[in-house]
């Protein structure tokens, strides 16, 4: 037998809090972020495989692998990956420096989601082109959020 | 800075290949954006810098910022043409530094 | 019928009859915590080098090694880790003196005795570290708690503190974790609320912790009092909860959500 159903929706709707990260300045469409990084370059969605879970149950950590096609020689390589998260208090998550001794252009990592969005991954190349790939996280909500730290 | 790191790297390869370097170390990850109980903002405290090189030679480097998770977890691949000493040096905010080596040998 | 006159009847039921009598088991079948995460969280505990929880466990085992000039190492008086292969699945038990202890009061107890180091505060690292490394040594085994004898009445006691509704939410322990779990409360699937996997790394605090902290943390998500950490009715609720899990395996260390 379940508990009386009014009373448990009581019981959820006085646990709508404020999530912890409301302090944060109104997001900036990724559009902007990535033309503030990159200027008017030309970035096209290729060559980046970028992926998450389809939903994280809690935004603390969420695992993220991208991985770039390219052969790595000194004559074709990626030289850089970074990562953007556009609804996060700061959105580059992180930058990751890579050559021809990497053999294989693949790094995994656990990142941080204020919310549910789609995160961006772009690859610079030695010779100046850009690749991105993109995923999309859907963030659940906790509904107790503990804030005793 | 006193931290733990574990490392994943292994022992002995064949000359020329492709291996994965797994890495997890100890440390908050403190964003800057949170408060605690008295309403006071948490300073930022985070692992700023994470480089790995083999007898000196940058092979992978990573610039951190607070959007990743808590106790840092990452994972690259290098290749590996000859044996060495691998160096991992993670770097924080005020440029205190946590360093391990692993020895890798390459087979035949 | 109101959750209120169910919760009464399975108490009155409960406590029905002789105080000795063997208690009646409430969940038809046990669920480890584990089955109520997401698949990646579930991945995370199960992948041996990327599960946070393994950081803390290496600190347990340099600890266990750690001694000083007039003071013993664990190592020294029990050997290896593995030594204490079940320990964990013996605790809560009422000790020598007549108190009950869980399995970090033992430690604590362990340090200031025999190795004459000063008290831990009992959510530190280094315990909860210790703690970990002995927990894991019982990894897949079942808990085997004695309710006999003195332990009975703090089995008791945290029976009735389980099926009682307290805190501005007026729930009890029941109503979550016997009435619903597999439900979603918000963006939560409730589970059964296993104590087998602490301390456990849990995504929410971004590090390992207590039984306590989780269960001080259901405290404050109900609006009633937390109890300090190692609390007697914490302790007692442990023993119950052991008990209740009858015969699911540990998994020290466990990731939850």
């Amino acid at each position: 037998m379940s508990i009386h159903r009014r009373s448990l929706l009581s019981a959820t709707g006085a646990w709508l809090v404020l999530a912890p990260l409301s302090l944060r300045a109104a997001p900036r469409p990724i559009a902007d972020l990535l033309r503030e990084s990159f200027g008017a370059r030309d970035i096209r969605d290729e060559r980046v495989a970028l992926s998450m879970p389809a939903l994280a149950e809690n935004g603390n950590s969420v695992a993220l692998e991208v991985s770039v096609d390219s052969p790595m020689t000194d004559a074709d390589h990626v030289r850089e990956i970074h990562l953007f998260a556009e609804k996060n208090p700061e959105p580059l998550l992180a930058r990751f420096h890579l050559s021809p001794a990497s053999g294989s252009a693949s790094v995994a990592t656990r990142v941080r989601l204020a919310d549910t969005q789609t995160v961006v991954a772009v690859a610079t190349m030695n010779d100046g082109r850009l690749f991105a790939g993109r995923a999309e996280t859907i963030v659940t909500e906790a509904a107790c959020l503990d804030f005793l730290i | 800075m006193t931290l733990r790191a574990r490392i994943s790297v292994p022992k002995t390869v064949a000359a020329g290949s492709v291996v994965t370097i797994k890495t997890l170390i100890t440390h908050k990850m403190e964003t800057g954006f949170r408060r605690d109980a008295m309403g006071e903002a948490i300073p930022r405290d985070i692992l700023k810098r994470f480089e790995c090189r083999l007898d000196g030679a940058l092979v992978f480097a990573a610039d951190l910022q607070p959007g990743i998770a808590a106790n840092p977890y990452l994972t690259f691949q290098t290749r590996i043409e000859r044996g060495g000493q691998l160096e991992f040096v993670w770097t924080d905010l005020n440029g205190e530094r946590h360093r391990e080596t692993r020895e890798i040998s390459v087979a035949g | 019928m109101r959750a209120s006159a169910i919760g009464a009847l399975v108490v009155a039921a409960l406590t029905a009859g002789c105080a000795e009598a063997p208690p009646e088991r409430t969940l038809a079948e046990t669920r480890d915590g584990r089955e109520y995460q997401s698949a990646d969280t579930q991945l995370l505990e199960t992948d041996a080098f990327a599960n946070p929880g393994y950081l803390w466990l290496d600190r347990g085992e340099a600890l266990w090694r750690e001694g000083g000039d007039q003071s013993p190492s664990c190592a020294d008086c029990h050997g290896e880790p593995a030594a204490l292969r079940g320990a964990a699945t013996r605790y809560p038990q009422v000790n020598a003196t007549g108190r009950l202890v869980n399995l970090t009061q033992r430690i604590e107890q362990c340090r200031v005795e025999r190795q004459f180091a000063p008290p831990l505060p009992y959510e530190s690292e280094p315990l909860l570290s210790l703690t970990l490394l002995v927990a894991h040594q019982s990894a897949g085994m079942a808990f085997d708690v004695s309710i006999a004898g003195a332990a009975r009445v703090h089995f008791d006691r945290a029976r009735d503190y389980y099926y009682t509704r307290r805190g501005q939410m007026n729930l009890a322990c029941h109503h979550c974790h016997e009435l619903n779990p597999g439900r979603m409360l918000r963006g939560d699937r409730l589970s059964q609320g296993q104590p087998t996997g602490y301390p456990t790394y849990r995504l929410q605090w971004q590090t390992l912790g207590s039984l306590h902290r989780r269960l001080r943390f259901c405290n404050e998500g109900i609006r009633a009092e937390p109890f300090d950490y190692g609390a007697a009715e914490y302790v007692a609720l442990e023993l119950f909860l052991a008990w209740r899990a009858a015969e699911l395996p540990l998994t020290a260390p466990a990731v939850r959500r």
